[in-house]
């Protein structure tokens, strides 16, 4: 086997045992470290796919931005207590059943996908360079690049508003 | 695979980690010594020659201290924010370019540990990750002074990355690239890019500083505000990570900063390409690199002793409504400029 699959297998392990004890543990705190180690195991893959711009945007972004703030939300609020309020039970059988809904449409979706044949090219293209990701965003794409840009501002915008009133 | 590059590589790892870990020790050494030229005193003279040995008598005694990990903290991240803060510390030097390459035993060496296509990108992506040593730290004393000031320590660190960020896009700007490599060789082939970026890098140093939470950004740590800060909780090797942490930070910082924008291992006005690619032109390079490195940290120190600590308001008010305004003004100006002359 060669350094690869071995790394792929690693990563993957790493991000679905991640991202299980983000919904498995009880303190909140530490589910937002889970989740920060599954986006470093998700910037991995990345990386085996040489999309290195996209692998250590998603660590600036996700992992030093965001979580960051989650964190210090979390953090601010007293979850010492490690008893989740207990929903109703109604609640409950809902959600397992839009859940697993959810779960049926996906599986019913790569059923039909045909995987086979779009293999992952590892260690290799380099569309996932900056200068190449750069230029389709600004040639090909430019119109869904500047739409997102819009949305960003007035998202800021908006958060500004609602952070100024009293 | 190669494995003579797989050693070559873990060889200059360990010499880059123990280069940085010895110069983080000398570096609290000096800081006392330049506290005490400041303050006309004499600073540690006693153990070794000019007190030279006071590092490692400091050292052992913060090993044989005894460990306290406190009842009501969470044990395994009280544990592991020291040893991020530490590891978070050292990981930007992976793609720092350490010299010119050199040929050793008929091998031309790289003297940079990982030459990748987003350099720049990586030393802000591990910057961003460095708030977690502390606030994770903070978090898991289960104190409320280590908590309000590992709040503090998030908010400052997310409120200076953005202008440093600014700061790197005007950078990005003039070289056309984010290798570092790249960025070097440009201003060794021409002139450093401080003479393009002086705004540029007057920003980024503030927020050097208070990304290392230097006085006088040091409100992390204020202790006649939160007793003794994030690290309150803290005691032996562990407290002694947080603290060597700050030093190594410090370090890698100024050598950041040397290679944006003071050309790196580049000698002014020596045109040292025609010395060929022996050894020794490798050591000179990095003497080089390390000398404006270790300005930049006395100028730290120099800094600290001087100029008292900001008040929480002004640290934010200096953050957003000056240094980031003035880093989008630079960028501006830096693209127009570069528009017009195309360049």
């Amino acid at each position: 086997m060669g350094i690869t699959p071995i790394l792929f297998w690693v990563l993957s392990t790493m991000a679905l045992f991640s991202a299980l004890m983000v919904i498995t543990s009880k303190n909140p705190v530490h589910s937002v470290i889970w989740l920060i180690l599954v986006f470093f195991a998700i910037s991995g893959h990345y990386l085996l796919l040489n999309a290195q711009f996209l692998a250590i945007v998603n660590i600036i972004v996700y992992a030093g931005a965001i979580m960051v703030l989650f964190l210090y939300v979390l953090m601010l609020m007293d979850l010492k207590k490690e008893m989740e309020p207990q929903k109703n039970r109604w609640l409950k059988i809902a959600g397992a059943v839009a859940g697993g809904s959810l779960l049926l449409v996906l599986v019913a979706a790569l059923k039909k996908a045909d995987i086979g044949k779009d293999i992952a090219e590892t260690r290799m293209g380099d569309i996932g360079l900056i200068e190449n990701l750069g230029r389709i965003l600004f040639t090909d794409f430019v119109v869904p690049f500047e739409i997102s840009s819009i949305l960003f501002l007035s998202a800021m915008v908006g958060a500004v508003m609602i952070g100024k009133k009293e | 695979m190669d494995w003579a590059i797989l050693l070559e590589k873990a060889i200059l790892i360990l010499a880059v980690v123990t280069v940085s870990l010895v110069i983080a020790m000398y570096a609290t050494w000096a800081e006392r010594k330049v506290a005490a030229v400041i303050q006309d005193r004499r600073g540690p003279n006693r153990a070794g020659p000019f007190g030279l040995l006071q590092p490692v008598a400091d050292g052992l005694k913060l090993f044989m201290k005894e460990e306290i990990i406190p009842n009501s903290s969470s044990k395994f991240l009280f544990i592991a924010g020291p040893a991020l803060a530490m590891i978070t510390a050292l990981m930007t030097s992976a793609v720092i370019p350490w010299g010119p390459a050199v040929n050793l035993f008929g091998r031309d060496i790289n003297l940079q540990i990982a030459d990748i296509n987003i350099g720049m990108l990586y030393v802000f992506g591990v910057v961003s990750l460095g708030v977690y040593g502390i606030m994770i730290g903070g978090w898991a004393s289960n104190n409320k002074f280590s908590l309000l000031a590992a709040i503090r320590g998030a908010s400052q660190m997310i409120s200076y990355e953005l202008a440093m960020g600014l700061c790197l896009i005007a950078v990005l700007m003039l070289t056309g690239s984010l290798r570092l490599s790249v960025i070097v060789g440009e201003q060794i082939g021409g002139l450093w890019n401080v003479v393009y970026q002086p705004l540029g890098f007057m920003i980024f140093f503030v927020c050097a500083l208070a990304e290392c939470n230097r006085t006088p950004f040091d409100l992390p740590e204020a202790e006649n505000e939160l007793n003794f800060g994030y690290h309150q909780e803290y005691s032996s090797m562990k407290l002694g990570f947080y603290l060597f942490a700050e030093y190594i930070n410090m370090f890698i910082s100024g050598v950041v900063m040397s290679t944006l924008y003071f050309g790196g291992y580049d000698i002014p006005f020596v045109n040292e390409a025609q010395w060929g690619n022996a050894w020794w032109v490798g050591l000179v390079g990095f003497g080089v690199l390390m000398a404006k490195a270790l300005f930049f940290v006395f100028v730290f120190m120099w800094i600290r002793w001087t100029i008292p600590r900001f008040r929480y308001d002004q640290l934010m008010n200096l953050g957003w409504k000056g240094l980031i305004p003035l880093a989008l003004l630079n960028m501006v100006a830096t693209a127009v400029v570069i528009l017009l002359l195309n360049k």
